[in-house]
């Protein structure tokens, strides 16, 4: 399809009549997050043709709106993999994305509020070692002498020095403009009607064909399997997050908490920004709001591990909509019921850093037939077994 | 039934007393320490300016408005002093934050929102330097505090406030060094005929220019502030006039400020649909004449709804109260309400002839130097905002930080959607408007 194409597509009203000539591609993807808009990137620049549908703007939900962390520290052994292989990535952010999207690799501090979180740290960095992760140990002294203004109910941190942040609102808009600019067709305000097997995809009154679909619409990536006989058991989730007014620089890591119910994280400009608990949504329209109360609850438990934050004040909240799987990990892999449809969706909280890898695997799997990262744990079919889903030993659910 | 009104300026006021008068004991909820509005701004306790030199004309409508809310106190659950920061049109609740930075959730079956306005800011140059105020803010220090923003003062604005601030420097003993009238001639006279509508309003901003002129106050028509210079803070003025020369004025106060602007984030929050105004070129939530909206048991009074001035306020306010009762099932006179309806229609004529009269300067705006400060939050500048590829504001917010401050683009937002849409080269509707999130204002970590 030619640049022509994609303008006079832009172009069309909402509500046009039915073109009834196709557009024919060789890949469909559904949802402009960062899976799939970094799919189309790393397709597009493989030579295919690509043609992304995206009902609302790049990057607008999950991918757009959450905390900006680009973190390996606390992940589930069966994501850890595909969060290395990302985090090589970033390390290139800038020639991926055309923009280095505020990516600083500050460290990620994760910490532990009393012996048994302690333990938890203890026991996740020594199975990570296994996978060539780094992680430093600090101590009450040591965390109190490097970071004087934890309080006293933090005990015990550790680092993982190579992971940070980037800003999330920069980073799905930043891939769509490469990927244009490699010859894919990213198309906002086209939101899905209908999916035919084939693949006869109809949006904004224009029907899009392909024989490869990728799913990757995130909390809607449900709606995507669920036509295809794979339902899911996803559900919207609604990270609750507040930023407070800029404040004198203290803190140049990137912040979390075993258990998950507090992470924060101070931007350049002095702001710092928290998030914990969820908002609410209502994905059919699409809106989400943040609530109060989760807000009250991460505010007194960001003052617990940093008591200087007592009297700031918040300026601003927000959240967006992600699919949340029940044991915290995406669908990701090709569907057992249709030939040529991908997913990549449900990341549950912890897709934002993933984004780029996900798509250049997304792409080896349809041009090459076979990624290096194992995929097993994020298969569709895992939701049919009969003893369920596998608990949640390593607590990473709440992240 | 519970019924909540936030505001205590004309709008709140008239609704609250005649809630009281039908038997309903509201929560009031003011977000400053007494009533009155910014209109009938009060001096602190102690201060000893009467009636007559604070409000003009006014002072028999101030002095009325703040008899009411003394009188109607005792008779509400009154909360001065008290931010609504959220409403959650769900389960119909409103958070507050009250003096001492306590918060609490307040349930309203029915709520009035009489939120006021503030200054419509056209950032220039060096309008974030000290000594740099709003229009309507200026007005307040003068009101509130006997203050003139300095010795010599440029006033940069349109329409009724500019006169009414020059002229009441002037009888304070402070006559203003620059007056900078964006509307040409032209513009005024040509909307001359709708000014009829209200000929009282009209021939007072008549005679405030003919008490401004005997005093030797100059009004420069069709003329607009370019730069604000100064090494720490204002020093002069740089401005053209309204054949294009540029002239430079020394001054130590300049207040700017181009009509007012609704405050309308409770209302956003609520869910309340909005509609593109085209002659206040802005976006305003919609409500039917009596003030109710689309969403269930929201009403809407004043200024924040619309900009209006006081003496619709007060209407606006007594109708949207009326409703409140009419939808509870209790009789209202459909006298008084055609009365009202009335009252309104004319002074609508009236506010769209000023409006043609006194345009916001959105091609001034749109036009600004690239180094202009435009979010003065995040220091974002024009330039900035100009460089990005966003097609609509909150994209132009989520990719250079415009609006994510403190204000939450309350103050740059619409001098914001001009300088994007002359970028685009669209229509400054077609860049659409901020979306907006809780906290309404700032609330303290605790």
């Amino acid at each position: 399809m030619s640049a022509r194409d994609d303008r006079r597509a832009q172009a069309k009203p909402s509500t046009g009549g039915l073109n009834r000539v196709p557009i024919t591609a060789d890949v469909l993807i559904i949802g402009g997050g960062g899976a799939g808009v970094s799919a189309a990137l790393h397709l597009a620049k493989r030579g295919t043709r690509v043609v992304l549908l995206e009902r609302g703007l790049i990057g607008g939900q999950a991918s757009g709106v959450n905390h900006g962390g680009v973190r390996q520290q606390g992940r589930h052994p069966a994501e850890i993999p595909l969060a290395i292989r990302s985090r090589r990535l970033w390390s290139n952010i800038q020639e991926l994305c055309g923009s280095d999207v505020e990516f600083d690799p500050c460290g990620h501090l994760k910490l532990a509020r009393n012996a048994e979180q302690e333990a938890d740290l203890l026991r996740w960095n020594e199975m990570a070692k296994g996978y060539g992760l780094e992680t430093t140990m600090l101590g009450r002294n040591a965390i109190r002498a490097q970071h004087p203004y934890f309080g006293e109910s933090v005990i015990a941190g550790s680092l993982l020095a190579e992971d940070g942040s980037a800003n999330p609102r920069l980073l799905a808009p930043a891939l769509a403009r490469m990927a244009r600019a490699a010859g894919a067709t990213l198309l906002e305000h086209h939101k899905v009607e209908s999916i035919e097997p084939g693949f006869r995809v109809l949006a904004n009154g224009q029907e899009f064909t392909a024989p490869i679909l990728l799913n990757t619409a995130g909390f809607w990536g449900g709606e995507v399997a669920a036509r295809f006989g794979e339902p899911v058991p996803v559900e919207s989730l609604n990270p609750n997050m507040l930023v407070t007014e800029p404040l004198p620089y203290f803190c140049s890591v990137n912040v979390g908490v075993v258990g998950g119910d507090v992470y924060l994280r101070q931007i350049p400009r002095g702001n710092v920004i928290l998030g914990g608990g969820r908002g609410e949504s209502d994905p059919a329209l699409p809106r989400s709001r943040p609530l109060p109360d989760p807000g009250f609850l991460a505010m007194r438990k960001a003052i617990e591990i940093i008591p200087r934050l007592e009297g700031a004040l918040i300026i601003r909240s927000w959240t967006g909509i992600d699919g949340g799987m029940p044991d915290a990990l995406p669908v990701m892999g090709w569907s057992h019921t249709t030939p040529g449809l991908l997913h990549a969706f449900g990341f549950s909280g912890h897709g934002f850093m993933l984004g780029p890898a996900v798509g250049e695997i997304l792409s080896e799997l349809v041009l090459d037939g076979r990624t290096d990262v194992p995929l097993e744990a994020f298969d569709i079919a895992r939701f049919n077994r009969q003893d369920g889903v596998e608990p949640d030993v390593w607590k990473t659910r709440l992240e | 039934m519970s019924v909540v009104v936030v505001g205590a300026g004309p709008a709140g006021v008239r609704a609250v007393e005649r809630l009281v008068e039908a038997g309903i004991r509201p929560v009031w909820i003011e977000e400053s320490p007494d009533g009155g509005g910014r209109v009938f701004q009060k001096p602190p306790p102690g201060f000893s300016r009467d009636a007559k030199a604070l409000y003009g004309a006014d002072a028999a409508r101030a002095q009325a408005i703040h008899d009411t809310v003394a009188r109607l106190r005792a008779q509400v659950d009154w909360r001065p002093g008290t931010l609504v920061w959220n409403l959650r049109p769900g389960p119909r609740l409103l958070n507050t934050q009250g003096p001492d930075g306590t918060t609490q959730e307040v349930p309203y079956e029915r709520v009035i929102l009489c939120t006021g306005a503030m200054d419509r800011a056209l950032p220039i140059p060096g309008w974030t330097k000290p000594g740099v105020t709003g229009l309507g803010a200026a007005q307040i220090a003068l009101k509130a505090q006997g203050l003139a923003i300095g010795r010599r003062v440029a006033l940069c604005g349109t329409g009724p406030l500019l006169l009414l601030l020059a002229w009441q420097l002037t009888k304070a003993g402070a006559p203003p060094a620059l007056v900078l009238e964006s509307a040409g001639w032209g513009q005024t006279l040509r909307a001359a005929p709708g000014l009829a509508w209200n000929p009282v309003g009209a021939l007072r901003g008549l005679a405030w220019r003919a008490a401004l002129r005997r005093k030797g106050v100059r009004i420069h028509a069709g003329a607009l502030p370019l730069r604000v210079e100064g090494a720490d803070s204002a020093q002069a003025l740089l401005w053209r006039d309204a054949k294009g020369a540029e002239h430079r004025t020394e001054v130590d106060g300049v207040a700017i400020g181009y009509g007012l602007k609704p405050e309308t984030q409770l209302a956003d929050l609520a869910g309340v649909p909005f509609a593109f105004d085209t002659l206040q070129r802005l976006w305003l939530p919609e409500r039917d004449r009596a003030g109710r909206t689309a969403v269930p048991g929201v009403y809407l009074a004043g200024d924040g709804a619309s900009i209006g001035g006081s003496v619709v306020a007060e209407l606006a306010g007594t109708r949207a109260a009326l409703a409140v009762i009419e939808d509870a099932g209790q009789p209202v006179d459909p006298l008084e309400t055609d009365m009202i309806h009335r009252r309104l229609w004319l002074e609508a004529r009236f506010r769209a002839a000023l409006e043609r009269a006194f345009p916001y300067p959105a091609a001034h705006a749109a036009a600004m130097p690239d180094e202009t400060l435009l979010c003065r939050c995040e220091a974002i500048t024009a330039g900035d905002l100009r460089a990005t590829d966003a097609p609509e504001v909150n994209r132009g917010k989520a990719f250079t930080r415009i609006g994510m401050g403190r204000c939450q683009g309350r103050v740059c937002g619409p001098a914001g959607a001009e300088v994007l849409a002359a970028a685009r080269g669209c229509a400054v509707q077609d860049v659409g408007r901020l979306r907006g999130q809780m906290p309404v204002k700032p609330v303290v970590m605790a």
